[in-house]
């Protein structure tokens, strides 16, 4: 189903917990909304599924404005955080649920929650209660129950929230493949960037009830468009004073320009050992951790403490060894612009040829 | 629509079954003025009764409370009573609730009435149980028996043990840690069961009849007063005393209300 | 090594003294009815309850019994909702109001009722007219029955609505389901194990009910004589051993009832 939602803003009293947020969902693609907790990424899901209903603005299902239309008429599928499945029902019973009030007979029932189970691999517990199933289990029956009636939108809110983080990434993998199987457009939310960048074709980050940027993983991790989408995703340190760079003199030029800095960005070495000495700063160890397939590196440069981590096939540093170390790019922003500028010095103005 | 269907439907069956009945006790009992009020209580039966009642009411509630936190402890942490011999007598501390309290007071006349073995005996000791105070306190000690252990036990269960034996490994003996670790967590449960204690021995009729004979200026309670004047048709009188009643119980019932919020906080 | 033993001398003293206290006050008198009221064995125990007015007196007094737990059945889960899940003015002094019932003496209640249903009254004076007579009547003690078992079922849902998720109930919508549907599918399935309970306790309080029935009902032998009020003029008419014959016969139906609670809320706690 192709999903455009335009202006759409939601108030409780004097909270503001959506504001002017406007995006379009292609048919067939699975969506992350990624954010803080309390930012209203929540909120955007239920009103797309009509269990709230919006202050302002539209929701357009396949061209038609759906803003009236009761939760129980726009064909979309709801998996809850904490999978709300029917206590008092078994397994088979949750997963009929829908299609019983769609007045189906009962061998057609039959038919599509059988495949249903078969499809999540709960063949054998058709006949169990929801507290006799395993975390796993019921997300997989919530699954199946949202699916059952054919719905042309899946919503997931916090799918994986409660679930042990061992079997996570399991369930994670799992649904993602459910989903290309089923071919439903979909949208989950989730607080986690590592889940929302594993499992989304795009991801929409919410912050505040505000939409700050749309795009696939790695694009909002190569261009973050607002200082907020910069820090949060991956790993950064922000730099207050970026003259203690070298390299980034064109952003002093506006005052209160600061740098965020990915750790990935920054390269260190005993001296001697990184090529373009000129763009290099002198800096000092303070800590390593050791995280089992590389360490980490706490460093000083000047009072700016930095980030970064090493290989473990490179020499071993230690606390308070002097070492250079190359920033090779940096997020700049300021209060009136943002972008990312690489080292300048690491081109040299002047090439001597031999 | 449907909302304000229901909401009305409430209120009417609430003004029908409970307020209603309430206003007609506090205008009845001025059917007659002020002085007819002042004359149905100020009677010497009547003030006997309201004392008998409050006698009750400060024995039963501190026997009640005493025994109720002590049992709800043992039947929760007792490890010298097997876990069969627990269930038993967890299932028996609810026996009086399904017990008609006028059976319950029948009980206390079959084993301990004039004519029985142990009443007898009493009785030659100089020591009159049955139509008189103790056989009316033991009454009331029956059909409250259940109040005060029902609202100590699920919150010891709720705090587990591991507080009190937290306490012990830091050098806490028993009193110390049932004052400093254990009732500061039972508190408000012991607080609503008192006062659930008060209310119904302040009310109980049926057993409390059987027990005393109801004798006027001996044994008569304040509800046993109030079945008696309308059984004389002395209406208005009934209507005095029983209006002290329910102004006592209406205190009841907002101080049950501050307890439970209490309760549900801690 | 002294005081050790003296602390265990005391314990075991107290711990006795608790047990003494329960079985005393309570195993004791329940085992003394039973073995009283056969102790002329069976021939005497058959004698009382096959009286006409006694068997009449508990037949009368479990049907008026089952009409009350049916009306609060019905009053009190619409009531327990309405105070759950709406939000109104007065709500809270009506949610408080629930336990006036627990709260004011029995023989205050049925006071109540006499008054306001009385022939004097001015319900009673037109339920008269139209041929209907409340007090010293049936109707009477089923309302003196409805009104101290009021509070039983309604606080016996109110806690099963409040932790009822309400993602469950909106599960059920974005599954397409009415509000009809949400209800009796979803919804009273969750408060039936709870109108359950909250209806048997209801049932064996009205069973036992006397304070406020006995000022109400009339007491006519074998029209609106209930059982706990026969047991009583037994006992006045000094045939303790009849009382107990028809005590005994109701302590066994009301055991069975509070079994059974027991049995579904220890359901409801196991799952």
């Amino acid at each position: 189903m192709h999903i455009e939602v335009r202006n759409l803003n939601k108030a409780f009293g004097d909270f503001h917990a959506v504001q002017n947020v406007s995006f379009e969902i292609e048919k067939g693609h699975l969506i992350g909304l990624l954010g803080p907790s309390g930012g209203g990424k929540t909120s955007i899901l239920r009103m797309l599924a009509g269990l709230e209903s919006p202050t302002s603005g539209d929701i357009i299902f396949h061209g038609k404005r759906v803003n009236d239309l009761p939760p129980q008429e726009r064909g979309i599928g709801f998996v809850f955080q904490n999978y709300a499945l029917f206590k008092h029902m078994t397994v088979y019973d949750n997963i009929a649920f829908g299609l019983k009030v769609k007045k189906q007979s009962k061998e057609q029932i039959r038919e599509r929650v059988m495949y249903l189970v078969e499809l999540t691999g709960l063949k054998g517990f058709e006949h169990r209660y929801a507290h006799q199933l395993s975390g796993g289990q019921r997300q997989r029956v919530a699954f199946a129950r949202a699916l059952a009636p054919e719905p042309q939108l899946l919503l997931l809110d916090e799918p994986f929230a409660a679930i042990d983080a061992k079997i996570r990434t399991e369930l994670r993998t799992w649904l993602k493949e459910m989903i290309e199987r089923v071919g439903i457009t979909s949208i989950f939310v989730t607080h986690d960037q590592e889940e929302a960048i594993e499992v989304a074709d795009e991801i929409m980050i919410i912050s505040k009830g505000k939409l700050e940027q749309k795009g696939s993983p790695w694009d909002i991790y190569k261009n973050p468009e607002t200082p907020f989408v910069a820090s949060f995703i991956g790993e950064s340190t922000i730099v207050e004073d970026i003259t203690q760079l070298i390299g980034f003199e064109d952003g002093a030029n506006t005052p209160g320009t600061k740098a965020l800095i990915r750790p990935e960005y920054i390269e260190i070495g005993r001296p001697g050992e990184i090529k373009l000495a000129s763009a290099a700063l002198s800096g000092k160890i303070k800590q390593l951790h050791f995280r089992g397939s590389e360490w980490m590196v706490e460093l000083l440069v000047g009072n700016t403490k930095l980030i970064t981590y090493r290989s473990l096939e490179k020499e071993i540093l230690h606390p308070g060894d002097q070492v250079s170390v190359l920033v090779h790019r940096a997020y700049l922003f300021n209060d009136h612009e943002s972008w990312i500028a690489e080292n300048t010095l690491k081109v040299d103005p002047m090439p001597i040829h031999i | 629509m449907i909302r304000r269907m229901w909401i009305t439907l409430t209120y009417m069956v609430f003004a029908l079954l409970l307020i209603a009945p309430l206003i007609k006790i506090f205008t009845g009992s001025w059917a007659d003025g002020w002085s007819g009020f002042i004359e149905g209580i100020s009677r010497p039966q009547s003030i006997h009764a309201l004392m008998m009642t409050g006698i009750i009411v400060v024995v039963v509630t501190v026997l009640n409370t005493l025994f109720g936190i002590m049992l709800a402890m043992y039947l929760v942490r007792a490890e010298w009573i097997g876990r069969r011999v627990k269930r038993l007598l967890n299932s028996m501390v609810d026996l009086p609730f399904a017990v008609s309290p006028v059976i319950g007071g029948l009980m206390i006349v079959l084993i301990l009435g004039p004519n029985t073995v142990i009443g007898a005996f009493f009785e030659d000791a100089g020591f009159k149980i049955v139509y008189a105070m103790p056989g009316m306190i033991l009454a009331t000690l029956f059909v409250t028996f259940p109040l005060m252990v029902r609202e100590v036990m699920p919150v010891l269960q709720e705090i587990g043990a591991q507080q009190e034996e937290a306490a012990s490994t830091l050098g806490a003996y028993s009193w110390y840690t049932f004052w400093k670790v254990t009732w500061p967590s039972i508190r408000w449960g012991v607080i609503y069961g008192v006062v659930l204690t008060v209310a119904r021995s302040l009310g109980e009729f049926g057993a409390v009849l059987v027990v005393s004979g109801n004798i006027m200026n001996k044994t008569q309670t304040a509800t046993t007063l109030v079945y008696q004047d309308v059984e004389n048709f002395n209406v208005v009188a009934a209507n005095g005393v029983a209006l002290v009643l329910a102004a006592f119980s209406v205190g009841l019932l907002l101080l049950m209300e501050w307890a439970k919020k209490r309760k549900e906080v801690h | 090594m002294n005081t050790m033993f003296r602390g265990k001398a005391w314990s075991f003293g107290f711990r006795s003294t608790i047990m003494l206290y329960f079985i005393l006050l309570i195993v004791l008198p329940i085992v003394g009815i039973y073995t009283q009221s056969f102790s002329l064995g069976w021939g005497p125990f058959w004698e009382s309850i096959s009286d006409p007015l006694a068997w009449k007196a508990v037949l009368l007094t479990v049907k008026l019994a089952v009409i009350a737990t049916f009306l609060n059945i019905c009053l009190g889960t619409m009531i327990g909702w309405v105070l759950i899940r709406y939000r109104f003015p007065g709500r809270r002094l009506l949610n408080s109001l629930v336990d006036l019932p627990f709260a004011l003496p029995t023989a205050v209640g049925g006071l109540m009722i006499l008054l306001l249903l009385g022939p004097n009254s001015l319900v009673g004076s037109l339920a008269e007219k139209i041929g209907i007579e409340i007090v010293f009547h049936e109707p009477a003690i089923v309302v003196a029955m409805l009104f101290v078992t009021f509070p039983f079922v309604i606080r016996a849902i109110q806690p099963l609505l409040e932790e009822m998720d309400k993602s469950e109930e909106e599960a059920a919508y974005t599954l397409g389901a009415s509000r009809a549907k949400t209800f009796f599918s979803v919804i009273f399935p969750t408060m039936l194990p709870g109108i359950l309970s909250g209806a048997m306790l209801a049932f064996s309080r009205g069973l036992a009910e006397f304070g406020a029935v006995v000022l109400v009902a009339g007491n006519i032998p074998g029209k609106t004589l209930i059982a706990s009020v026969y047991i009583f003029g037994e006992i006045e008419s000094s045939n303790p051993q009849g009382a107990a014959a028809v005590s005994v016969l109701l302590l066994t139906l009301s055991f069975l009832i509070l079994w059974t609670v027991n049995l579904i809320q220890g359901r409801r706690s196991g799952q």
